[in-house]
C-alpha cells in the first residue's frame, strides 16, 4: 500500500506559464517510481517538450533516475527519501534527483550493449538515461543527477 | 494511481503463451511477470510472445526480466518473442542492442505465425 505523493509546484515570478519549479520527495520503495514519474510528467503536457518527449524520454529517464537512487543510492532504506527538483523555463527542463547514498562514479559503469554485457539482467539504467535527455551531469559526490531536456 | 497495471497470459490451441503486458513493464512490477512467466515454463510451456500492443512504457529493469526470461526460456528449449512494439518502444530496443536478441514481429498474430 503506498502512500499519496505531495507535489510542490512554484511559478517563478518573473517568468510566464513555463517558469516553474517542483519539488517531490519520494520514499525509497520502488513502487513509487511509477506513480512518482506520473505526476511530474502531467506538468508538461504542455509546455516546451513535445508530447513525446514527455511520454518517452522525460518518463523513462526520471523513472531510471528514481530507481537508482532508491535501489543503490538509499538502498531501499525506509528511513531515507529520493528528492527530485525539477526546474522548468522556456529553454529547458532540468531534474534533480538526489538520495542519501555515498554516491557512485559514472565512469566506472561498463556498457551494456557491449557482447560481454548484452545478456545480463542489470546495468542499462544509466546508459539508457544518456540515452534519452540532451545533458547528464552528476555532483562531485555522485549521489545527485541532473537530467536537462531542452525545449523541442 | 499511476503504476497500477496488469498481465494476462493467454494458451493458443498449439499451446504457445501470450502475455499481455498492461501499462507498464518497470521496475516496480517486473518480478510479477517475471514469476507468472517462470510458472507457465514450470509447467510445462516452451513457447511465449510478449505482447506490448498495450503497453505504454519499458525502463531497463523491465528490459532486464525480459533478457532473464528469454535466457531460461532458450536453456529449457523453447523460444520468447516480442510483439506489438511501438515507436518509443523500438527505439527503446535498438538504443540497447537488445532488437538483436530478441525475434520482434510487428503483432502477436505474426509472432504466433512464426512459431
Amino acid at each position: 500500500m503506498i502512500t499519496p505523493l505531495h507535489l510542490d509546484v512554484r511559478q517563478s515570478a518573473a517568468g510566464g506559464e513555463t517558469d516553474f519549479e517542483l519539488s517531490l520527495a519520494v520514499p525509497s520503495d520502488l513502487e513509487y517510481v511509477g506513480p512518482a514519474v506520473e505526476l511530474i510528467a502531467a506538468r508538461f503536457r504542455t509546455g516546451i517538450l513535445s508530447p513525446r518527449r514527455v511520454r518517452f524520454n522525460l518518463r523513462t529517464a526520471l523513472a531510471e533516475a528514481l530507481a537508482n537512487a532508491i535501489a543503490y543510492g538509499n538502498r531501499h532504506d525506509p528511513g531515507r527519501q529520493v528528492r527530485v527538483w525539477v526546474e522548468a523555463s522556456r529553454e529547458a527542463v532540468r531534474i534533480h534527483v538526489t538520495d542519501d547514498g555515498d554516491g557512485f562514479d559514472p565512469e566506472g559503469v561498463p556498457n551494456p550493449t557491449l557482447p560481454a554485457y548484452l545478456e545480463r539482467e542489470e546495468g542499462r539504467g544509466l546508459f539508457v538515461l544518456r540515452s534519452l535527455v540532451d545533458d547528464v551531469d552528476f555532483n562531485q559526490k555522485g549521489n545527485s543527477i541532473c537530467l536537462t531536456l531542452r525545449a523541442g | 494511481m499511476g503504476g497500477e497495471m496488469s498481465f494476462t497470459l493467454q494458451k493458443d490451441k498449439r499451446g504457445v503463451v501470450v502475455v499481455a503486458v498492461d501499462g507498464q513493464l518497470i521496475v516496480g512490477n517486473r518480478q510479477e511477470l517475471k514469476q507468472k512467466v517462470l510458472d507457465a515454463l514450470e509447467g510445462g510451456a516452451r513457447k511465449f510472445v510478449i505482447d506490448f500492443t498495450k503497453t505504454g512504457y519499458i525502463d531497463s529493469s523491465g528490459l532486464g526480466v525480459l533478457v532473464s526470461l528469454s535466457k531460461k526460456i532458450r536453456e529449457q528449449g523453447g523460444d520468447l518473442r516480442l510483439a506489438g512494439l511501438n515507436e518509443d518502444l523500438q527505439t527503446l530496443f535498438e538504443l540497447t542492442k537488445l532488437d538483436t536478441l530478441f525475434s520482434i514481429a510487428q503483432t502477436p498474430a505474426e509472432a504466433l505465425a512464426a512459431f
